[in-house]
């Protein structure tokens, strides 16, 4: 194991761990459920991701074994995580979870098909 | 209420197919690596299931005509005849044959009638599986 490929799998975990840490501090002390949300699915994907990369890179350069499973999970994260974020968040929208108090802007509640639905509920 | 789930359906037919070939390979995998017929039979019920929370279950029907109960049936069966089998070679009960075949295009493959057995457990986990997953779910 040479000293550029131990570099990279260093920076990339440590990396990955940090960007999870952040996330987790995003859903702690932001205000609503859309920027904690947000935090949460782009931080931690982002997080995921890395941890996954070098562990991969980790793997290839110690044993010499190609683990395609591990690049078939950061590709299946990144599909699968920011749909996931879309899925709760608009689910909170729809069932009438309230922005932040210092929210300025709501473009959704302008949206035709949004606007039945919340005649419908309130 | 109509809503509009393009980017769930959209995904859901991309991450489907992943799910798929994940749980075959887990299913072949699983003589030398861990993995076999019930996790790959619970992957490929969760790919179902995936598809059944995008889009209705009507739909699912149409793209996926089994009866869920033969599917078990039919791998109970699978189960039993790889058991059976041995008895016809003077063997014990569930006695399993392996044999190493060349294969022009594959190499050196390792067949063995334990992988048969597998697919039986495969067949009878999908089928269990999707049999309480939809009865829960049709409230009709």
């Amino acid at each position: 194991m040479n000293g550029i490929a131990d570099f990279f799998i260093i920076v990339f975990i440590l990396l990955g761990a940090f960007l999870s840490l952040v996330a987790a501090y995003g859903v702690i002390r932001l205000p609503d459920v859309y920027t904690r949300n947000h935090a949460a699915s782009k931080a931690a994907t982002l997080g995921v991701m890395s941890v996954l990369l070098g562990s991969l890179i980790f793997f290839y350069v110690k044993d010499g074994y190609f683990n395609s499973r591990v690049l078939l999970g950061i590709v299946f994260i990144f599909m699968t995580s920011p749909v996931a974020g879309h899925l709760i968040s608009r689910a909170a929208y729809n069932s009438g979870v309230k922005l932040w108090g210092q929210s300025v802007q709501d473009d959704l509640k302008s949206a035709p098909h949004m606007k039945k639905t919340a005649s419908k509920d309130h | 209420m109509k809503t509009n789930d393009v980017i769930l359906q959209t995904a859901t037919k991309i991450v489907l197919f992943v799910i798929v070939l994940f749980s075959v390979y887990i299913f072949f995998a699983g003589h030398y690596t861990p993995g076999g017929g019930f996790v790959g039979g619970l992957l490929t019920a969760g790919a179902i299931i995936l598809l059944l929370l995008a889009f209705d279950m009507k739909t699912v029907a149409k793209i996926l005509p089994f009866n869920y109960m033969n599917m078990t049936a039919l791998g109970l069966l699978i189960a039993i005849g790889t058991g059976a089998g041995a008895l016809l070679f003077n063997k014990p009960f569930l006695t399993h044959a392996f044999t190493y075949a060349h294969v022009p295009v594959l190499g050196k493959l390792s067949l063995h009638t334990a992988a048969i057995f597998d697919l039986g457990v495969f067949l009878v986990v999908v089928g269990v599986t999707m049999t309480i997953i939809q009865t829960i779910g049709e409230d009709e």
